[in-house]
């Protein structure tokens, strides 16, 4: 029996921990006392990320060959806790006002946290399949929260349905590279990969095909992407923002470690497929986005959409020396993207009464009754479309850069266009919010932890607009080459 | 002995399946369905995988018939009968598919040559040998799947429990 170094488990198991810790003490507490629960899972987090912080980066695969530790497993730990911990802040009297206020939802929130973790540090496709599960049952859960609106129960069993489906697609794709290979470890992967290709390349092409497929799916890829507007819709508004966040963001770790990482070598293969990809999203995410009205629907074409531009950052990791821009491209982007989409929701989170379904037209007028909320609105909808002075100008220009180094001319070409496009629906929200007087005198509900979480968002969001390498300290230095 | 042994488990493996496939009665076919999983179990057995033998049991006996039987109690709990064939292009479709397989299973037996079984490395499929890897090589994987599990138990009591939703 080898002694087991769990050293680089504490931050999950901090995670695992506090959910178990607020399961119990759910139990323990009257029901006005809920908002403890909500403390403890927020001090969890932080715990959990000063840990992060504080353990030493590992070269070498840990436990067996199962995880790593390097610095991309500690940059999206990172990522995965500051979006669960403002996802959390955004939840704080939305679940009370729906009526939803139970101890399950945030030991949910937080095990679900924990797969993203484990998904982004795995050293094993077997690793990667038990993270991707540990992130999706949570979230199938949270997506029936309401579980006595028929659209809440509509989006847990489409996207249970179709979940249950990409996993065993994935499954299976695992199942094929092993026969093909011999093997499961990345590591092991990527030197037999790189020295030649054994056994069947018809196997290894069709389990490479299908565990793609199986990420995409989690990501919301076109064509893999026909849950995430009824799912994104249906569930609880604060579920949303956490899955439109961590879960697109553990795929695309996912990605990164499996395509960019392990099959390096097969890039001339998937980065085909890959381009593809990117292509039909950002070209259906961003038109289908155009004719949205009601606002969840349009922040799921949003949040496709820029899967699009994700896959960009993705396919540019062709070779060793652009694996670092890339990578660290990725990171920047999905950094920029979760505060402007937690913002983002947050701000629907605020103007949502109980059983509602917002339009556009709800928030006509906002700026007048309630002016910093609608500028909050404002700076989120003007960096998802990547425009300065925000944050979202540099993350779309970071992409770009890096895939015209990768001589992916047409990618960046085509992702500026369809930018221009996501122009318009963006500015349309801020339109509603600015120029068009008040409908109805509809209420804004201004929880203190809410607004603290958009305001954070806010401030991120501008913050890295006028001076973007304030991430450089997050995002690992050896990897951040400005262009 | 063991040759013995292996005709009756073999016969008695093929003999319930023909039973269950026969049957028009779903409950009928599920015993006998049982029947197969434990001759193969005993079949398991003779090739000294103990281990799998008792998933064998364990899990396709003891969970997933049980399974099988409460789905079929629950559907027909008045009729008690088959269900009446509502896609007729199932049965011929299925004749074809399953002869499509006959055929190519005996090509490869065929092709390859029926020759003694290879003997498997020591102490491969016992208890021990399954323990070792599971608690040495998949530890972190065997833990994490305990934390996936409590997941999935949390959502059944989250979706399922009777509570006014205060």
């Amino acid at each position: 029996m080898t002694s087991l170094d769990l050293t680089a488990l504490l931050p999950a198991i901090i995670v695992t921990g506090t959910a178990l810790f607020v399961l119990l003490l759910d139990l323990f507490i009257r029901s006005e006392q809920r908002q403890w629960l909500l403390w403890m899972s927020l001090m969890g987090i932080v715990a959990a990320g000063v840990a992060n912080g504080l353990i030493p980066v590992q070269g070498a695969p840990l436990l067996q060959g199962m995880m790593r530790f390097d610095e991309i497993s500690k940059a999206f730990n990172f990522l995965f806790l500051l979006g669960c911990g403002l996802a959390l802040m955004l939840s704080a009297d939305y679940l009370v006002r729906q009526g939803i206020a139970r101890g399950e939802y945030y030991a949910l929130v937080l095990l679900s946290t924990l797969g993203a973790m484990l998904m982004a540090s795995s050293a094993d496709l077997l690793m990667i399949f038990l993270g991707l599960e540990t992130l999706s049952i949570p979230l199938y859960i949270l997506a029936t929260f309401l579980r006595h609106q028929t659209n809440s129960q509509e989006a847990g069993l489409k996207y249970f349905l179709l979940g249950a489906f990409s996993s065993a697609l994935f499954l299976y794709g695992i199942a094929l590279v092993y026969g093909a290979t011999g093997t499961t470890q990345l590591d092991t992967l990527f030197t037999i990969l790189s020295e030649s290709i054994e056994g069947e390349p018809l196997l290894l092409y069709a389990g490479v095909g299908l565990l793609l497929v199986g990420l995409a799916f989690k990501a919301a890829a076109v064509p893999f992407h026909t849950w995430a507007p009824d799912v994104y819709e249906g569930s609880p508004t604060s579920a949303t923002a956490f899955m439109a966040v961590v879960a697109k963001a553990a795929a695309f770790a996912a990605l990164l470690r499996v395509f960019a990482f392990a099959f390096l070598a097969l890039s001339s293969s998937w980065m085909f497929l890959m381009g593809i990809l990117a292509v039909l999203t950002m070209v259906l995410g961003n038109v289908v986005a155009v004719v949205q009205l009601n606002l969840k629907r349009l922040l799921a074409y949003s949040s496709i959409a820029h899967a699009g531009y994700l896959l960009i950052a993705v396919a540019s990791t062709q070779n060793a020396m652009l694996l670092g821009p890339a990578t660290s491209s990725l990171l920047f982007y999905l950094l920029i993207y979760t505060f402007t989409t937690l913002g983002a929701f947050g701000v629907v989170i605020l103007a949502e009464s109980k059983g509602e379904n917002l339009s556009l037209t709800d928030l006509s007028g906002l700026a007048t009754r309630h002016p910093w909320v609608a500028a909050a609105m404002a700076i989120f909808m003007i960096s998802l479309a990547g425009l300065p002075p925000t944050a979202g100008f540099f993350a779309k220009f970071y992409v770009f850069s890096t895939a015209i180094q990768a001589g992916e001319l047409g990618l960046a070409l085509l992702g500026v266009l369809t930018s221009v496009i996501s122009v318009y629906y963006y500015l349309r929200v801020v339109y509603y919010i600015y120029m068009r007087p008040t409908a109805v005198e509809r209420p804004v509900y201004l929880s203190p932890l809410t607004v603290l979480g958009i305001a954070l968002a806010a401030i991120g969001v501008l913050a890295l607009g006028i001076y973007p390498p304030l991430a450089l300290s997050w995002i690992p230095q050896t990897l951040f080459v400005l262009p | 002995m063991r040759s013995v042994l292996f005709w009756i488990l073999a016969l008695a493996a093929v003999g319930s399946s023909l039973t269950m496939i026969t049957r028009s009665k779903p409950v009928h076919s599920a015993i006998a369905f049982l029947g197969t999983l434990v001759s193969l179990a005993g079949l398991f057995l003779l090739l000294y995988a103990q281990f799998v033998a008792i998933l064998q049991i364990v899990i396709y006996a003891g969970a997933i018939l049980v399974l099988f039987l409460f789905v079929i109690m629950l559907l027909h709990a008045r009729s008690g009968e088959g269900s009446v064939e509502k896609l007729r292009l199932q049965r011929p479709l299925a004749i074809v598919l399953s002869l499509a397989l006959l055929a190519g299973v005996s090509f490869l037996f065929l092709q390859a040559g029926l020759s003694e079984a290879p003997t498997p490395a020591a102490g491969m499929g016992t208890a021990e040998e399954v323990g070792k890897t599971l608690f040495d090589h998949f530890i972190l994987p065997f833990e994490v799947a305990s934390v996936l599990l409590l997941a999935g138990i949390l959502g059944a009591v989250v979706l399922s429990k009777k509570e006014s939703w205060s």
